[in-house]
């Protein structure tokens, strides 16, 4: 099997579902000629051709516009938006369009289509390059969210996105784009939509994740290991559909939960999870819930490295529920 | 086409025609020259420092110095709503040399105190507003300002910039059309270097010339050629009047070409041809301006090593100093994002501070991505 990064994975997901079905085309800004600022793209307009894989003009409204009116007439499009802090020109045709096709018209019209993007920090990319907004689009009726944290799964994940009848926000943790590589198998495979995994077994503490903060979760659980400490780490992968069933068993296995994501604290996807948990499963908890979470502020520029997350504030997170 | 460019010097440096010659007075030439020459080792020494790892990122605007014509006909009291490559816009309207490299290190030195990447410049007391990196947002603020100044009987006016990459943006139509509705004074300037990153502008509009666009909303469309100092400086002057008598907005459209990368994360060699390059460096704005002043009898090669030799001093200096700097406290992140702190803000803070102590070492990272 091929060792890729996550960036490869995305490459090749493509790839596959462009051969697979000639529905579907790709296009956003840069993402033609050159394959996409980060590579993602690469080669897929001279495999393909200029009518299956094509740069726009700079419009992020236009881009996601063009897509549902492709959608809509029965192709299957891909619009990368070159980073999720621009996706905001689009939001109206997201949210208010997009969203709600399928509801609004009776199921008359729908729109399968994905918007992949990259998103979150850890490279230096101050406000405009860093952001975690997930739960804008979690808020969101009719949309689907996910968020891969590896090759596999993003592969996987992204060839779900592009066979799902409905819209896909597909979040790419461009952090660990390059940053570790795994195994990918060749060829066609999924991952499904809306179903958690667990990334290792633990006995004393749950730790949520997704995306960047899952090998930071990982990292964190072997430390917690080293004193004593049994911790299962559950990569959420998807955030809507969210898999309801998965966290309740987790959280329940252990009493003790912490959630971890590099979004804004106050108003960030980590609050949903703690009142799923609260409401469902309060009779397990041994440990109030807490949260690990980006500071409720614009992101940083030169204090990056404390604003997100790391192993050692979750490991402290990890020993203050095993003292409650 | 129906518009022609506009130009007053020849790729040469010699007048088109000696009748259209702008009266500009010899300190003004030589205060625009010396700022094209600053902007041009800025930019250098900028991404020296961008590849030796001391700063994060940089934008150059190579090529693209002429636009310092644009800022001699503003007066101290119009508001400038830049992109990111108008450096020696800013330069030129007093934006201090260490508050740009201050801003570059993102420590004690800059006035933005390390919150926004290299090249997201603000100096408020030029009306230097605040960059962002959301393309052609500033669009549309600029006609607010301009309607704002209308609104008030006063006599500013605001100046907006964008790229030819901008000008497919939603914002850029509402800002045009608010505008040109309001009969704003406002002047939108669009620097068409012929990429947006690696699209050709080809791809961005199927209309060939910029100014055109102005049509739809109602006032003139203006095409320079972006690398003729004093053309850029007339035609901004005649749209900075009209504007200041109440007639309304003007659309320039100023025809350049960007001779580095997009960013410090760029490589244009993947998508630019050579020859684009080749061709261009012959029409480069500071040559053309400085053959003019040198047969205007107002500047001489020695005083030209001079100057060279001064600015990189400067230029040196400067980073040096503010080298010197700290970086931002850990509380700071939390000021400024309300006037006043709200409860969640100073709960984060103080948990924030006490871990800190517990810590220690803070990890770093610093991989190269295109930004
Ligand atoms: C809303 C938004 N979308 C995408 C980007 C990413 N991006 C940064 S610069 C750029 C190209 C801008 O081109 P242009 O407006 O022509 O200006 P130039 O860089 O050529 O000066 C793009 C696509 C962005 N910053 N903002």
């Amino acid at each position: 099997m091929a060792q890729l990064t996550l960036l490869q994975a995305v490459n090749d997901a493509l790839k596959t579902e462009m051969k697979k079905d000639d529905r579907v085309v790709i296009f956003g800004e840069d993402v033609g000629y050159v394959g996409g600022v980060f590579r993602a793209t690469e080669g897929l307009q001279k495999e393909f051709g200029e009518s299956r894989c094509f740069d726009t003009p700079l419009c992020e409204s236009g881009i996601i516009g063009a897509a549902i009116g492709m959608s809509l007439y029965g192709l299957r499009p891909i619009a990368e938006i070159q980073f999720l802090d621009f996706i905001y020109p689009a939001f109206d045709q997201i949210i208010s369009e997009a969203a709600k096709m399928r509801y609004r018209s009776g199921g008359q019209f729908t729109c399968p289509m994905v918007i992949r993007t990259p998103y979150g920090g850890g490279i230096k990319g101050g406000h405009y390059h860093s952001q975690s907004t997930e739960a804008f689009f979690a808020h969101t009726p009719g949309l689907k969210v996910v968020i891969p944290s590896n090759p596999y799964d993003a592969k996987g994940l992204l060839i779900s996105a592009i066979r799902d009848p409905d819209p896909v926000m597909f979040l790419e943790p461009k952090r660990l784009y390059r940053s570790l590589k795994g195994e990918v198998p060749e060829g066609d495979y999924t991952v499904p939509i809306g179903k958690a995994h667990s990334v290792c077994e633990g006995t004393d503490v749950t730790l949520f994740c997704y995306g960047a903060m899952v090998p930071v979760c990982t990292e964190a659980a072997k430390k917690a290991n080293g004193q004593g400490t049994s911790c299962e780490v559950v990569d959420l992968r998807t955030i809507t559909p969210l898999d309801m069933e998965a966290i309740l068993a987790a959280a329940q296995k252990t009493g003790r939960v912490v959630i971890v994501h590099e979004a804004v604290k106050t108003a960030g996807f980590g609050a949903e999870i703690s009142a799923l948990i609260s409401e469902k499963a309060m009779e397990y908890m041994k440990a109030p819930i807490l949260r690990v979470a980006g500071f409720d502020t614009p992101f940083p520029y030169t204090l990056e490295h404390v604003y997100m997350p790391d192993s050692v504030r979750v490991l402290r997170a990890i020993e203050k529920v095993m003292k409650y | 086409m129906t518009v022609e460019m506009v130009q007053i010097l020849k790729p040469d440096g010699s007048l088109v025609n000696s009748k259209i010659e702008p009266k500009i007075s010899e300190a003004d030439l030589k205060k625009m020259y010396r700022v094209m020459v600053l902007t041009r080792f800025l930019d250098e020494r900028g991404l020296t420092l961008q590849r030796q790892g001391r700063i994060g990122f940089y934008v150059t605007s190579t090529g693209q110095e002429a636009i310092v014509g644009s800022a001699l006909p503003l007066q101290k009291e119009d508001w400038i709503f830049p992109a990111y490559r108008e450096h020696a816009v800013g330069l030129f309207r007093g934006f201090p040399l260490k508050v740009f490299i201050g801003q570059l290190f993102g420590n004690s030195e800059d006035l933005n105190k390390g919150r926004q990447m290299p090249n997201h410049f603000a100096y408020a007391p030029i009306h230097y507003v605040s960059i962002s990196s959301p393309i052609a947002t500033q669009v549309a603020q600029a006609a607010g300002a301009a309607i704002a100044s209308k609104i008030r009987k006063d006599s500013a006016i605001a100046i907006t910039y964008c790229g030819d990459g901008g000008t497919s943006e939603g914002e850029f139509h509402a800002g045009m059309n608010f505008a040109g509705a309001f009969k704003a004074p406002c002047v939108f300037f669009c620097s068409n270097n012929q990429y947006a990153i690696s699209v050709p502008v080809e791809k961005q509009t199927a209309q060939p010339v910029i100014a055109e666009k102005a049509k739809a909303y109602g006032f003139p469309g203006i095409r320079v050629d972006g690398n003729d100092v004093l053309a850029v400086y007339q035609v901004v002057k005649e749209a900075v009047t009209r504007a200041r008598e109440g007639q309304g907005p003007t659309l320039i459209e100023a025809f350049t070409f960007r001779m580095g990368a997009h960013s410090s994360s760029d490589d244009p060699t993947r998508y630019c041809p050579k020859s684009k390059l080749e061709e261009w460096s012959q029409k480069d704005p500071i040559k053309r301006f400085k053959t003019y002043l040198i047969s205007k009898k107002l500047w001489s090669e020695a005083e030209d090593t001079k100057l060279i030799e001064q600015v990189k001093q400067e230029i040196s200096d400067t980073v040096t100093e503010v080298m010197k700097g700290t970086p931002p406290s850990l509380s700071s992140m939390f000021e400024e994002v309300y006037q006043e702190m709200p409860l969640n803000l100073q709960w984060q803070k103080e948990e924030l501070l006490e871990e800190a102590r517990a810590k220690g070492e803070f990890l770093d990272s610093s991989e190269a991505f295109p930004l």
